[in-house]
């Protein structure tokens, strides 16, 4: 009887798939990323520095906190990542104004420090990968999992231009809709496909440590502070039994 | 014990009842042998709220209660502040550990009927807790500023301009501002740090001294007190110290096991304990797509927005959880222990658990009309529960079961019937089976077979 009232709930939960089907679809790519990886961690804080700061900040991340995790000596960190002359105890802030850069874009390009909390590594990875010539927009491009995005294919030059292969699928309430399955490429970039992946996946390397630069000194305690909690447990137990022995 | 040592406690009890106090609440209160798996959540509700204690004054050193610094400051506590990220994930998975606990318990006293009488004080004095502890949750979730925590705050306080007439005053007045502002921010950190921990600690004693006054109760539902020794010791109880506690810390053990590797693996669960969307700073001109609760509430905020009208919503929910201030007197059943009171109030209780739980699951979905149907089905068998406990309060003729089954039918009916123009028609006829079968069965198992019945009740506890 309890599996019968158990199926019946069951029963009612099953249905909601069903309902869900027509929000999926979504195009996104997965990637692999690896915050100990330092040498990717040192390309990926360059890469930004060059490539993204111009616009975005990491207003909660200091140029100095870069130092141990990326293996990185204070004058390095001057010398590459530093292009606006303030000190290395600072907080990673861009240049741009963010009153003018709302004028510019029509919204300022939002801190980029917890982006991967927010988003998750995947869609950040698929963003960057994920521009295409739109001519209905203004910057010309639109972008496969931010529709109508107010920044502009700054990565063009190097991944070269797309254009979005289309499939027209149909919702389950009947109607077709064109839905975007692949990115093709139509004009060369600087790098390679190959080189380009792995520049992309620097970048979200980078980002998913500044969204918690303390992830693998917390994995590291962690394993040790829950074998501590289990043996704990197991004298506890035993501690317990030898107590409870006289009690029936 | 050093005969200097014994003179300090004489010193002491001398002017401060020390010993008697330890006695009467550790060393010779007398908890029954036969407590099991569910009875360690009350010591380790106890543990998690030190947590929170502990933690949150930490946590107040270097937050910043104000619009424009308290996003940043919890950045700070969490990249710049020495261990500081350690003790806000301690924070916020000790708040969504205690509400789990929190709701073992409960259940708990649901299954062993510990809120009958002798103990509907402790059972009130506990829904109070778990309110108190809802609004400290609910307030402390504003506290990170980030864009869940701001318009889930808006949303949830506007919820009270609902009520017709005072309702719109009484949100401003909350929130001390027409939307949530800084001087609502102020407000919430004050009852959040100050205002409801202090009358939090107060109840939990209280809490505490109302189930010393009666005894515990336990899985058989017996009273101990009735079989004494010539001692006046309870014959199947036992010394809360050192056997309970020893018990306890095994509790307190796999539990910090369990918490430690959530904390430093997974600490935002998924989502489910630090949402994504709240690592963004809270913005006012824009709302986000997707509005929901944490996870200890989307249970109720499920039952309130499946209701089509707002005020009606408000009101269910406000009855939903109020409505477990009355439990004692709702179900009057003379067996307290779920063991002995027959198959039906044990299935209604698993099913009023797993409507719980599959109301918190659609809570969670986007706000669909057909998700507010299902959602209203759920609802319909969540208040069930209560009105099962009337039914099986004592044994009951067949004509009243049929009886009572109309009344859920016309009920379901006229319920549905209310909702026309909020849902489409063609939904509710898919879905009006899930509460009239819930019903049917409930009904018609005790008025056709004898597994509603009660069994008799032991004396004396049983060890297992």
């Amino acid at each position: 009887m309890r599996t019968l009232i158990l199926g019946l709930l069951f029963c009612a939960i099953a249905w909601v798939p069903q309902a869900h089907a027509s929000e999926g679809g979504g195009f996104m790519r997965h990637v692999k990323v690896d915050v100990a990886d330092k040498a990717a961690l040192q390309r990926g804080a360059r890469d930004f520095a060059n490539y993204c700061m111009g616009c975005h900040s990491l207003s909660y991340v200091r140029y100095l906190q870069l130092e141990k995790p990326l293996g990185l000596s204070q004058d390095d960190i001057k010398k590459y990542l530093i292009f606006n002359g303030v000190k290395v105890g600072d907080p990673m802030v861009s240049s741009m104004p963010a009153a003018l850069a709302a004028k510019w874009f029509g919204k300022a390009p939002p801190d980029l420090t917890d982006e991967v909390r927010v988003r998750g590594t995947d869609w950040l990875y698929t963003y960057l990968t994920g521009f295409y010539l739109d001519k209905a927009r203004p910057t010309g491009v639109n972008n496969v999992v931010f529709p109508n995005v107010g920044m502009p294919d700054v990565v063009e030059n190097l991944q070269g231009a797309q254009v979005p292969e289309y499939k027209e699928i149909t919702a389950p309430d009947g109607t077709k809709e064109k839905v975007i399955v692949g990115l093709k490429q139509v004009s060369p970039g600087s790098m390679t496909p190959e080189q380009y992946h792995h520049w992309v996946r620097d970048i979200v390397t980078f980002l998913a440590w500044t969204a918690e630069p303390n992830k693998l000194e917390r994995e590291h305690l962690g394993v040790w502070i829950v074998l501590l909690m289990i043996l704990f447990s197991v004298v506890a137990y035993f501690l317990k039994k030898a107590y409870w022995e006289d009690i029936h | 014990m050093s005969s200097k040592l014994a003179a300090l406690r004489d010193w002491i009890d001398a002017r401060f009842p020390l010993t008697e106090m330890w006695n009467e609440h550790l060393a010779k209160y007398y908890a029954p042998k036969n407590f099991n798996f569910w009875y360690f959540f009350g010591s380790l509700a106890l543990l998690v709220l030190v947590n929170q204690i502990v933690t949150g004054i930490f946590l107040a050193m270097n937050y910043t209660p104000t619009p424009h610094g308290a996003f940043a400051s919890v950045e700070y506590i969490m990249r710049d502040v020495k261990w500081g990220w350690l003790i806000r994930y301690m924070h916020a998975v000790g708040a969504s550990a205690f509400f789990a606990i929190i709701y073992l318990h409960m259940f708990r006293g649901l299954m062993y009927g510990s809120h009958k009488k002798p103990r509907e004080l402790i059972w009130i004095i506990g829904v109070a807790i778990y309110i108190l502890l809802m609004a400290e949750a609910f307030m402390g979730y504003l506290l990170p500023w980030g864009q869940m925590s701001f318009w889930g705050a808006t949303v949830i306080t506007s919820l009270i301009g609902a009520i017709p007439y005072v309702g719109g005053p009484l949100e401003v007045w909350l929130r001390g501002d027409f939307a949530i502002t800084g001087a609502t921010l102020n407000r919430f950190f004050a009852w959040h740090v100050v205002l409801i921990p202090l009358l939090l600690l107060a109840l939990v004693v209280v809490h505490i001294l109302a189930l010393h006054q009666v005894g515990s109760n336990n899985p058989d539902g017996v009273e101990i007190k009735k079989h004494k020794d010539k001692n006046g010791v309870p014959l199947d109880g036992v010394p809360f110290h050192p056997y309970y506690t020893v018990k306890d810390l095994f509790g307190v053990g796999v539990f910090l096991a369990i918490f430690c590797a959530i904390i430093f693996f997974r600490p935002d669960f998924w989502g489910w304990f630090l949402e994504h969307d709240n690592f963004v700073r809270a913005n006012p001109l824009q709302t986000p797509p997707e509005i929901r609760p944490l996870w200890y509430f989307l249970p109720f905020y499920e039952i309130l927005r499946s209701v089509p009208n707002k005020l009606m919503g408000v009101i269910s929910m406000a009855v939903a959880i109020l409505i477990l201030f009355f439990m004692p007197w709702i179900d009057r059943h003379h067996v307290k222990s779920h063991r002995y009171r027959g198959l039906m109030y044990r299935l209604a209780l698993i099913g009023f658990a797993a409507t719980f739980i599959v109301l918190g699951y659609f809570g969670a979905q986007a706000p669909t009309p057909y998700h507010a149907d299902i959602g209203f089905r759920f609802n319909e068998l969540f208040f069930s529960f209560f009105l099962l406990c009337l039914v099986y309060n004592k044994p009951r003729s067949r004509g009243f079961y049929f009886g009572a089954l109309v009344a859920a039918g016309i009920a379901i009916f006229v319920l549905d019937w209310l909702r026309v123009g909020d849902i489409p028609v063609h939904f509710m006829v898919r879905s009006w089976w899930i509460p009239a079968a819930y019903w049917a069965f409930f009904l018609l198992m005790p008025a056709f077979t004898r597994l509603g019945d009660a069994l008799p009740v032991p004396e004396r506890v049983t060890s297992k």
